[in-house]
């Protein structure tokens, strides 16, 4: 849906970075193999380099984030742009001006790129509609739409630990239903070409016609994980207890909760990952996160690499480019 | 004024009348059919040669979105966009700005239908005081001052004790209750039908059952309580399964469809397109073709233009945060007769629809041409063809689903009361 017309140039390149749904194979490896080219620039000494010099990025939050944001910001001083932090939710939409009149507001003051992170399914999309031409939007994160940053550094994760993506079976386990996280990171796995995608999750926490996206559905974690390459666990919100969705954390720790014993059944050499921030004892013991397997905190610094890939790949710039200069 | 139709296909299903003939009108009513009355002598002459001559449409279900929300439509503006497309009778939901739940309000609708002169508009009353779903509305009082019929509009009643009381009620006031049957608790806030879709755009899905459960929940209490029940816009197949299982039954039960889904479906949503963001919701195509299908059957006797013209700001935002309804007044005609030109209803079963059945179901002398009838009609150019184009929309609502579409056909003319209120060649 949030395919290849809005997202790209008429060159065929990136414009916006809106959805993992719809891109090439081609293009989802080329940003792994830009990312690849960023992520040894936080190691050196001066970790900048002036490849977005002279360019604004606005970073547009309309829900509350700190690490996205915090990666996003860390991203665009990394390529020298210039970056303002915008809380939405606190400043103008609740005192009643319009997205577009917001939207309007920034590009009044020059912005190149807006990172929009949003409650509602969509908005980045809506937002990529609005803009001037030569603005480039990147979602950070909309409903439970699509993250695709996130999925990317998890693919960029999956590809520097597994080599290929061709053999790989992976299992994504927990809230699916109101995951932006698990819809981008489905769409990305099966266009790089992963043997299969498990949903591991209880009826309530799995949307309807999931199927329709390619992937297996299981409703137990044992018989799940059989097998398995790669398990991606995602965070499970507090307030979905609320409801009639769940019991209670115990009971779902007991039935899906990442443990040392449930880990063994899935392949010896299969990688634990988690988007963050993790509830400990509700989806993975501190066994599990802490252990050998996981590569949780990789994921975290190859959330920058990624950022700076998409950011300059949306700006028409890449790597290539700077070393020509230099 | 005198005037005299000629040369027209005249259809009128009530009448099982299809035959080229004349129609003569005089002082507001229809004087004569086919044949010339002695001394007619006619002001004005309409060639109708090669058009199809109907009754004025009825439309069961349009928001004119006066009182209250002017910005987006008055009686005068919608009126005038309701004409273009032959309809000369509005029904008019109570969900109004104050709500039709006093005779100042259906007085003060009748006021402005009158300055307008463009239609008849036919209120329907609140079931609920303020459409609170807890306090019976002054049925009664309505009915005095002109209501047609009484409805919650979009408020669910959860309180099932207070649905018997209010079907009960009604009853015994002789109204039909217009119900919306969507179950709020299921609904759970959802914005498109629950499927691969919603999962896919991640928007909050309406399951089916949304709809299904509060229609097995109405049918019960019908049942009960004998009222006169008429479900507004179905979206279902299964709903209209149900429907049809409790006229088996012989339940006075009716039901209509809005044309957009009919039309539509899920898919056309595609990137977000939020003027498809409709209540009901558009649903898979095995529910349009459903909905179809229980047009056919007799389960359902009226399609709707459930018109919802809005402002620009209302439909400008990420699709969760728009208002939902499409503005559709002016297409309802055109579009039914796609239906018709893709074989997928007859054309006298596509006008009935329009007419002499949603009048049925109001229970007014609406719909047919009879002698001695008011004399509102519709003549449609079947060879005039037209693209849609929201910049030029008569409707101040420019929301329609249906931009870029091609329609054949389109009204040339529109009389209400035996005097012109539309002619298209004005409008070029």
């Amino acid at each position: 849906m949030t395919g290849n017309i809005i997202q790209l140039d008429n060159n065929g390149n990136l414009k916006h970075f809106l959805s993992t749904e719809g891109l090439s194979q081609s293009l989802l490896q080329s940003i792994l193999d830009h990312a690849e080219s960023f992520a040894g620039v936080g190691e050196r000494a001066v970790k900048k380099i002036p490849l977005l010099r002279g360019k604004t990025i606005a970073n547009l939050f309309f829900e509350p984030s700190t690490r996205t944001r915090t990666t996003f910001e860390l991203a665009a001083k990394r390529l020298s742009a210039d970056i303002l932090n915008l809380n939405i939710s606190t400043s103008a939409t609740s005192k009643g001006e319009t997205l577009s009149d917001t939207l309007h507001t920034l590009e009044a003051m020059h912005c190149d790129m807006f990172v929009v992170r949003h409650a509602n399914s969509g908005a980045a999309h809506y937002i990529a509609t609005q803009v001037a031409p030569h603005i480039s939007v990147i979602n950070a994160g909309d409903g439970r739409h699509a993250h695709p940053t996130q999925a990317m550094l998890d693919m960029f994760t999956i590809r520097r630990h597994k080599k290929s993506f061709e053999n790989l079976r992976v299992a994504i386990v927990g809230d699916i239903l109101h995951s932006r996280v698990a819809r981008s990171e489905i769409h990305a796995l099966n266009t790089l070409g992963v043997l299969e995608t498990r949903i591991i999750a209880p009826h309530t926490l799995v949307p309807k016609g999931v199927e329709d996206l390619g992937v297996q559905v299981y409703n137990d974690m044992d018989t799940g994980l059989e097998g398995i390459d790669v398990i991606m666990m995602l965070r499970l919100q507090k307030e979905r207890m609320r409801g009639a969705l769940l019991p209670s954390e115990q009971e779902y720790f007991q039935r899906y909760g990442l443990t040392s014993e449930r880990l063994a059944i899935a392949k010896p050499d299969a990688i634990v990952m988690h988007p963050g921030p993790i509830n400990r004892g509700v989806e993975i013991s501190s066994e599990v996160a802490d252990g050998e397997q996981s590569v949780i905190l990789q994921q975290v610094s190859h959330g920058i690499a990624i950022r700076m890939a998409v950011m300059a790949m949306t700006m028409g710039r890449s790597n290539d480019d700077m070393e020509n200069t230099e | 004024m005198r005037i005299h139709i000629e040369g027209g296909r005249l259809l009128d299903p009530a009448n099982n009348l299809d035959a080229k003939q004349d129609l003569f009108i005089a002082d507001g009513k229809i004087v004569s059919i086919k044949k010339k009355p002695d001394g007619f002598d006619s002001d004005l002459q309409i060639n109708a040669k090669d058009k199809i001559v109907l009754p004025g449409l009825v439309d069961l279900c349009a928001r004119l979105r006066e009182p209250g929300l002017e910005y987006k439509g008055t009686i005068q503006t919608e009126s005038l966009a309701a004409n273009s497309s032959g309809i000369t009778s509005i029904c008019c939901p109570p969900d109004t700005d104050p709500v039709i739940d006093t005779p100042a309000i259906i007085e003060l609708i009748h006021q402005r239908s009158r300055d307008a002169e463009r239609t008849n508009i036919y209120p329907l009353g609140a079931l609920t005081k303020d459409l609170n779903s807890e306090h019976l509305a002054e049925m009664h009082i309505l009915k005095q001052a002109g209501c047609v019929g009484v409805s919650n509009a979009y408020n669910a009643i959860d309180n099932a004790e207070v649905l018997r009381r209010a079907f009960e009620y009604a009853h015994s006031c002789n109204l039909t209750v217009f119900l919306y049957a969507e179950d709020h608790a299921l609904k759970n806030n959802g914005v498109v039908h629950e499927g691969a879709l919603s999962t896919r755009l991640g928007l909050p899905p309406i399951p089916e059952t949304a709809e299904t459960v509060a229609i097995c929940r109405a049918i019960l209490l019908a049942e009960q309580t004998q009222v006169h029940l008429h479900f507004c816009r179905l979206s279902t197949a299964r709903g209209v399964q149900l429907i049809k299982a409790a006229q088996a039954q012989g339940l006075p039960i009716t039901a209509d469809v809005a044309i957009c889904n009919l039309l539509l479906t899920e898919m056309d949503i595609a990137d977000y397109n939020s003027d498809c963001h409709l209540q009901p919701p558009l649903r898979s195509e095995r529910d349009r073709s459903g909905l179809i299908a229980g047009i056919n059957d007799g389960t359902i006797t009226a399609v709707c233009s459930d018109h919802q013209p809005h402002d620009v700001d209302a439909k400008a935002a990420p699709f969760s945060l728009t208002e939902s309804g499409a503005s559709t007044i002016e297409h309802l005609l055109p579009l039914m007769m796609h239906l018709v030109n893709r074989e997928e209803l007859k054309l006298e079963k596509a006008i009935s629809l329009l007419t002499s059945q949603p009048a049925n179901i109001l229970s007014i002398d609406k719909g047919s041409l009879e002698e001695g009838k008011d004399a509102d009609v519709c003549i449609f150019d079947n060879e005039e063809s037209t693209s849609i184009d929201k910049d030029n929309l008569l409707s101040i609502g420019k929301n329609t689903p249906f931009n870029g579409w091609e329609t054949q056909g389109a009204v040339s003319h529109t009389l209400l009361n035996g005097r012109v209120v539309f002619d298209r060649s004005e409008f070029k």
